[in-house]
């Protein structure tokens, strides 16, 4: 027991807490942008899996890091592309083409690896980069916080500064106000004028992009190589960090830590001798307790919010 | 004279079949308040639909100052200055109402909204048009009035000269009617074109220089308001003399059917919008309460019938302490139930009209002779009920969103009136329903209430609850401010006066309406 | 209404013809011998036997998930936790199978309904949920299959477990529990007469009984269910437990049929195939089977081809996620049907 709380209240936990929440925390954002744009992206889970994919692949054969992930973000937006021509342009019901997006993923990636790897498991032969590690000045030489905050590959950082843009994007600017209403109300977006499939194609596009970075830091930072299904239901904890997060970006970003924080906890649980199995059930347990949790008060407040907008005359008498 | 605009040889097929637009021509000239008038069903809204574009015509021309136009979304209508206030809002309740009104216009500072550009925009262009609101207020706190306001203040925003007002007054209360017909008159004075459908002739009278007519799709005709008298159009509207009077037996009430005992109903939000109603229905009358809409009917009604809790108050119905229980005991009690909004509550619009009819019964010994459900007592039920109620179909088995809207009333109808209720709550029974399904459903539950049921019937529609009402309460801000034991002896305008909390009677607590 | 069918069934055709013509283009471009692979992938299940028993016993799971799901869906409700559902029920048959001593006939039994209890639990903790606090069964069904494959892992890794095999396998499941194959040289098991059993309960169920008339209007209209006084709440719950049993005894088939010792790795799919099968089917428990056998079809001849040439299986998940994309999409070929309808209406006018 002392040894399992020496291991939690260590730096190196902290580390591995911010490593292991940078996809979540991408996938999260991913969802909340396209979730508040009234558009529910179960594919999440097949766009990251295709970035991590295309980024070990081009990487591999262009030997850049860089290149790779350029391809992984390209790659979550085309397949964000492809949910979007469906349910929006075809009105294939989005969770039931978010299912056949990841199917589409998981047995195209296999099938590209066999082509390119010539192995149906693991992308270990070929020559992949990874991303660089940012030592960050100054932060560094400071006890504590320099070995959990300093020292993690680009895309750790570019989570938390994706967290942020992505609440400006929200909540400040013009292009935020019309996803929002959009996502509430489309037949008022599109009443002036608003193109309503247009902003969800962005929407998901965005999400595409923040997939995208979410497979590369998987295959190119967290390993350096591309499992099958290497994912491994990221994208779902990620949608499920969304939802306990209020769909607000604070809210999200907290949720996606406590995912984190019960994912390395259960990495760690794992090297002492408790049976792997349960600690591996343990993030998704508690997402569903969260969620239920969750979902008694939102549908509470959500009836409070529906009987003030069927009764509006309430509130001015 | 001028022409405006100019829709020409209109045709709209929806991907359901149902034709809504024939040959349709229509004309508006610069300046004028226009009158669409029709039933409903009677293809206005989808006209006004094409013209903004939200709808792709299959045929016809739309000339629009001279030039023909194609207006393939409303993107295209706005830039021409063509705005519309639609019958549902087209607004988001989560946002302020300065966002509401700049949404698709945002002021930027930089890469970021300007928040207080909106706010003096939105306060500028209410002072100019005279629709006063308050810019930072949520649209989800604001009473339907100001709602609408926010949504002309939208379509001004973008510099509309031609305005469509589809069923403007239809959620306003009279004095809102008032001040929106005076901001319109201002706008006319400014230059604005208006097109204004409505049903309520009254209101075309007032505010209308011209009348287009439409029925079943088609046009009937165009004439000068003030040319035409009310019965005119009325008839244009319906093909004959709209029956006005209903022939009500007398009645002999007997013992208490329904007895509501100081019912409250305080809202999540903490608001008590139900605040302690008491009354009593009769077996073999029929209790009319009258109100304007949001007045705390709804809920009281979701209480009677099983779909809400009240907070407080007892409800017996049929002799049975039913507070508080579910539907199904409610029902079990012998209660029938006509909903507000049929789509929502009514019927299951993908089942057939068979599977509509015993979604109350389903259960019954009699359509479950043995194990399983038996198809053929089903079936039989069916054809007698679709026979009896006069539901217009092919067949029991079409399933019932192909039907129109009066015919899914009468589905509905069928239903709750042949289980044999004790007690019908009626809400609202011939909201969009057409003039001939109307009739036959007041028709249907005078002769209930013959048989000896008690009616409780709520209806916003004065005529409706004046013809067929034995006794008048009137329902407002949650309480009943009125009774009258015969309501033959009320007129239109009392009623109007306590309606809109001008007056109120003394009434003794827990004996109100008793 | 005519006409409204033939365009849905034609539409549907036309879409599984897409999606196979682009498994056909790929193929073509990646493959060395791109005619062998059509070749092999069409017919090959038609060449022995021996290769047409695996397409009706694969046929067999996918009934069963595509069962459970259709049921799900019909109840409006979504239910991608088949897969940990068929998986749990996998698990539980295999542990009555190891270790309940029972006479042959009651056997199989036994661990069948062991095996449909663990399946509705684990459908019955998301139903509940919906149920009681509306919380989205998609993502706690999702989450529970995960969960369920763990505790499924553990309980074989860990209690019964064959420390003698190389492989992480299993203790072998008593010969009395096994459903006997009965047509040599295939595998075609008894389990082929419980899913048509399951077939003719879930048709019965659905269209025939009081409880599937409540289960298919709260699917059609909850608030009118609710006002009509069916009980929703446990509808609700009751299709998720129900499609939990449907799905955890096609585990315990699949174990008792073909497999006679536990010796999966990973969660096996099936549950994802139940979406496609019950999709194709229309959610009619009728057009499941056949849903069912196309899929193993298309399996049985993506497996084929793998073996017998240099393309990989995989790209029948391709296929069949183009499917769903296709079948579902509302607007594909919608101008074609909206034509259709225009020239109906125009004629009855």
């Amino acid at each position: 027991m002392s040894e399992m709380l020496q291991a939690i209240f260590s730096t190196s936990f902290a580390y591995s807490v911010l490593r292991v929440t940078t996809p979540l925390l991408f996938a999260a954002l991913g969802g909340l942008v396209s979730d508040l744009a009234g558009v529910i992206n179960i594919g999440l889970e097949g766009m990251m899996l295709a970035g991590a994919f295309a980024g070990v692949v081009v990487s591999a054969f262009t030997h850049s890091a860089f290149l790779g992930l350029v391809a992984a973000v390209a790659s979550g937006v085309l397949m964000a592309l492809i949910l979007g021509y469906f349910s929006l342009k075809l009105k294939t019901d989005i969770i039931l083409a978010g299912i056949a997006l990841n199917l589409f993923a998981s047995g195209g990636t296999v099938f590209l690896l066999y082509l390119v790897a010539h192995d149906k498991g693991v992308s270990t032969s070929l020559a992949s980069k990874v991303l660089p590690q940012v030592t960050i000045p100054i932060l560094d030489k400071i006890p504590v916080l320099g070995p959990i905050f300093s020292g993690h590959n680009v895309l750790v950082y570019v989570a938390m500064i994706a967290a942020v843009v992505v609440w400006y994007y929200l909540y400040r600017t013009p292009a935020g106000l019309r996803l929002r209403a959009v996502g509430e109300n489309p037949n008022a977006a599109d009443s002036v004028g608003i193109s309503v499939h247009r902003v969800q194609f962005t929407a998901l596009i965005i999400s595409g992009i923040l997939s995208g970075f979410g497979g590369a830091h998987l295959s190119m930072g967290y390993v350096s190589w591309f499992a099958r299904d290497m994912t491994a239901g990221r994208g779902f904890i990620g949608l499920a960090a969304e939802a306990l997060g209020g769909r607000t970006p604070v809210g999200t970003v907290l949720a996606s830590v406590f995912f984190g924080i019960a994912d390395a906890l259960s990495n760690y649980l794992q090297s002492l001798s408790i049976p792997s199995e349960f600690i591996q059930a343990v993030p998704y347990a508690l997402t569903v307790i969260a969620l239920a949790v969750y979902a008694r008060q939102q549908t509470r407040k959500r009836a409070r919010l529906a009987k003030l907008s069927q009764n509006p005359e309430k509130k001015a008498a | 004279m001028d022409v405006l605009l100019e829709m020409k040889g209109i045709e709209k097929i929806y991907p359901n079949g149902v034709v809504a637009n024939q040959g349709v021509d229509f004309s508006v000239a610069p300046g004028e308040i226009h009158a669409l008038v029709g039933e409903n069903g009677a293809g206005k809204t989808t006209l006004m639909k094409i013209l903004f574009g939200l709808e792709q015509p299959e045929g016809g021309t739309i000339t629009y100052k001279g030039k023909p136009l194609h207006i393939a979304s409303p993107h295209v209508a706005i830039a021409n200055g063509i705005g519309m206030v639609h019958q549902h809002f087209m607004l988001v309740p989560s946002l302020s109402i300065a966002e509401n009104v700049v949404l698709g216009l945002e002021p930027k500072r930089g890469l970021s909204f300007d928040w207080k550009a909106a706010v003096s925009q939105t306060e500028e262009l209410a002072a100019r048009y005279n629709l006063p609101v308050n810019p930072t207020a949520r649209v989800q706190d604001v009473p339907v009035g100001t709602r609408q306001k926010v949504e002309i203040l939208k379509a001004l925003m973008r510099g509309a000269e031609l305005l469509v007002l589809d069923e403007p007054t239809a959620v306003l209360t009279p004095q809102e009617t008032t001040e929106l017909f005076a901001a319109l008159k201002k706008l006319k004075s400014q230059g604005h074109t208006i097109i204004f459908i409505s049903h309520k002739l009254r209101e075309v009278k007032e505010i209308s220089d011209r009348v287009t007519v439409m029925r079943a799709g088609r046009l009937i005709g165009v004439t000068d308001t003030a040319t035409a008298t009310e019965r005119d159009i009325s008839r244009m509207m319906v093909g004959r003399d709209v029956v006005l009077h209903v022939d009500k037996p007398p009645t002999t009430p007997g013992d208490a059917v329904l007895r509501v005992e100081g019912v409250r109903y305080v809202a999540d939000t903490g608001k008590e919008v139900v605040k302690g109603v008491s009354f009593e229905v009769r077996a073999g009358e029929v209790l009319g309460i009258a109100g304007v809409e949001g007045n705390g009917q709804r809920e009281l009604v979701e209480i009677l019938t099983g779909l809400r809790k009240p907070s407080a108050g007892r409800v017996i119905a049929a002799g049975k302490n039913v507070t508080g229980k579910d539907c199904r005991a409610v029902r079990q009690a012998g209660v029938g139930h006509i909903p507000e909004d049929r789509m929502t509550h009514g019927v299951a619009g993908l089942g057939t009209i068979e599977e509509n009819l015993i979604a109350d019964r389903y259960d019954s010994k009699a359509l479950n002779p043995r194990f399983l459900l038996s198809l053929k007592s089903v079936s039989e039920l069916g054809k007698k009920l679709v026979k009896e109620f006069d539901i217009r179909t092919q067949s029991p088995k079409t399933p019932v969103k192909m039907l129109s809207g009066g015919n899914i009333q009468k589905v509905v109808v069928a239903r709750e009136f042949s289980a044999n209720p004790k007690l019908i709550v009626a809400n609202q029974p011939t909201r969009g329903v057409d003039v001939g399904a109307t009739e036959f459903i007041h028709k249907k539950l005078l002769e209930n209430c013959a048989e000896g049921a008690g009616v409780l019937l709520i209806s916003a529609d004065l005529n409706e609850v004046m013809s067929l009402s034995h006794r008048l309460a009137v329902m407002y801000g949650g309480e009943i401010v009125a009774v009258f034991p015969n309501a033959d002896e009320v007129t239109e305008e009392e009623l109007g006066l306590y309606m809109l909390g001008v007056k109120r009677m003394k009434l003794a607590a827990g004996s109100e309406a008793s | 209404m005519k006409k409204e069918h033939v365009f849905e069934v034609v539409r549907s055709l036309v879409a599984i013809l897409l999606a196979m013509l682009l498994g056909f283009i790929v193929t073509y471009l990646v493959s060395k011998q791109p005619g062998e692979a059509f070749q092999s992938f069409l017919t090959g299940p038609f060449t022995s036997p021996r290769r047409f028993g695996n397409l009706i016993e694969a046929a067999i799971p996918l009934t069963f998930t595509g069962l459970a799901v259709s049921m799900a869906f019909q109840a409006a409700q979504f239910n991608i936790g088949a897969e940990g559902q068929f998986f749990f029920g996998a698990t539980a048959a295999t542990i009555v199978g190891i270790t309940v001593p029972a006479p042959g006939w009651l056997h199989p039994i036994l661990a069948l309904a062991v095996g449909g209890v663990a399946g509705a639990f684990v459908g019955w903790i998301p139903g509940v949920l919906k149920a009681r606090w509306g919380a989205s069964e998609l993502v706690s069904s999702l989450m529970l299959n995960y969960v369920f494959f763990r505790v499924g892992m553990y309980l074989i890794n860990y209690h019964y477990r064959d420390t003698t095999a190389g492989a992480m396998v299993s203790l072998p499941l008593k010969e009395t529990s096994w459903l006997t194959q009965f047509l040599p040289p295939t595998r075609i098991h008894y389990g082929i007469f419980v899913a048509i059993l399951a077939v003719i309960f879930t048709y019965l169920f659905l269209y025939r009984s009081r409880w599937g008339y409540a289960l298919r209007m709260t699917g059609l209209n909850l608030p009118f269910a609710n006002y009509s006084g069916i009980n929703t709440t446990s509808v609700i719950t009751y299709s998720q437990v129900i499609s939990g049993v449907v799905a955890g005894i096609g585990g315990a088939v699949e174990m008792l049929g073909i497999y006679h010792r536990f010796q999966w790795l990973a969660l096996p799919g099936y549950g994802f195939d139940g979406i496609i099968v019950a999709i194709l089917a229309r959610n009619n428990p009728l057009g499941i089977p056949l849903a069912a056998l196309f899929l193993a079809y298309l399996r049985t001849g993506a497996d084929i081809m793998a073996r017998t040439t240099d393309v990989s299986a995989e790209m029948i998940t391709v296929i069949q996620a183009v499917m769903i994309l296709l079948v579902t999409a509302q607007a594909f070929l919608a101008g074609w049907k909206h034509r259709i309808v225009v020239k109906e209406a125009k004629q009855s006018v």
